[in-house]
């Protein structure tokens, strides 16, 4: 028994070795480096498999887009730059951060809105049914309803 | 307005109703180009089948053309090729195909087996260029005016009624 687990845990260890094989030796060529693109391409968009950032995944595009967030970062190019770079040719949808603008606008403060909304009704409702209860109307009405309830 | 009050609530659903259907309908994988009406991107790339040539986007200058993204690679490509065979023969507009991180020699069998509506091809063997296209999915459609502007992007497989809808009325009125 104890051997089938220790077997299990070693061909876990190996299984798990050989799916980062290819990543490593990038990594340890320049680990600074390789931080900055991960944090940068952490915050693009992979256009072909929508849901992910560049950094997520190993599509083809993916990997040419982060190689090029390399090559910039090597030569000195700024975060900036470089997500200028993107957007010129992807447009925003390839920033994972939508910017603040005339189109996103509804994106950042509808939120904000619906909620100010909801509040506003929320008080109101509070207010006239608060206010409903010892209305002359209402108590009117509460005095014809114990009149028809007497019989 | 106490009769009308009990529609409010119809009204937005018909609103929110509107808005979600609209969004269902949008495709999210058509990104709007950033790259319309701006000027195409520069590339100078070896042409298919003409040793040590090379062609530049500036060589087309003067004309209204089409670049028409494939590889061999790429299944959707077969779904407009007829399209574009099609087009070739019943236009003067020149298309220019843009092979994609292919290998030559695949391109070369890919448009024998099913026909070659391009003028020339240039080849991004390391997709470089198509970078600087926004080229994400492969087939994309550009068409560029005389001036080397972008007019027309679309991503994904022509359709018949993208080129008479689309491409012809915006070629008729380039070209006045």
């Amino acid at each position: 028994m104890i051997k089938k687990i220790s077997l299990a845990v070693l061909m876990v260890f190996l299984v798990s070795n050989l799916s980062y094989a290819e990543e490593a030796p990038l990594l340890a060529k320049d680990p600074e480096l390789e931080e900055r693109v991960k944090a940068i391409s952490a915050e693009l968009r992979c256009l072909v498999c929508q849901n992910q950032t560049i950094s997520d995944s190993n599509a083809g595009l993916a990997v040419d887009l982060k190689n090029q967030v390399r090559d910039m970062l090597r030569r000195g190019m700024s975060e900036r730059q470089i997500k200028d770079f993107m957007v010129e040719r992807y447009g925003d949808f390839v920033l994972y951060n939508p910017p603040v603008k005339g189109t996103t606008m509804v994106l950042w403060i509808g939120p904000l809105l619906m909620l100010i909304l909801a509040f506003w009704m929320a008080v109101r409702i509070v207010r006239r049914r608060s206010r409903g209860i010892d209305s002359p109307q209402s108590s009117e009405d509460a005095a014809r309803a114990r009149e028809l309830l007497k019989d | 307005m106490t009769a009308t009050r009990f529609l409010i609530p119809l009204f937005i659903f018909f609103g929110i109703t509107v808005f979600l259907w609209k969004g269902l309908s949008l495709n999210p994988k058509e990104v709007p180009s950033p790259l319309i009406g701006k000027a195409a991107p520069e590339f100078t790339l070896p042409i298919l089948n003409e040793f040590d040539a090379r062609l530049s986007n500036s060589d087309m200058e003067g004309e209204v053309w089409l670049l028409n993204v494939f590889a061999s690679w790429c299944g959707p490509c077969l779904v407009e090729h007829p399209i574009l065979v099609n087009f070739a023969k019943t236009s003067d507009i020149p298309i220019l195909g843009f092979n994609y991180k292919d290998k030559p020699q695949a391109a070369v069998q890919w448009l024998n087996r099913h026909g070659d509506p391009y003028e020339r091809v240039v080849l991004d063997i390391d997709g470089r260029v198509g970078l600087d296209y926004g080229v994400y999915g492969v087939p994309e459609t550009f068409l560029i005016d005389g001036r080397g502007f972008i007019r027309y992007k679309k991503i994904g497989p022509l359709t018949q009624a993208d080129v008479s809808e689309d491409i012809l009325p915006l070629i008729q009125e380039l070209r006045q």
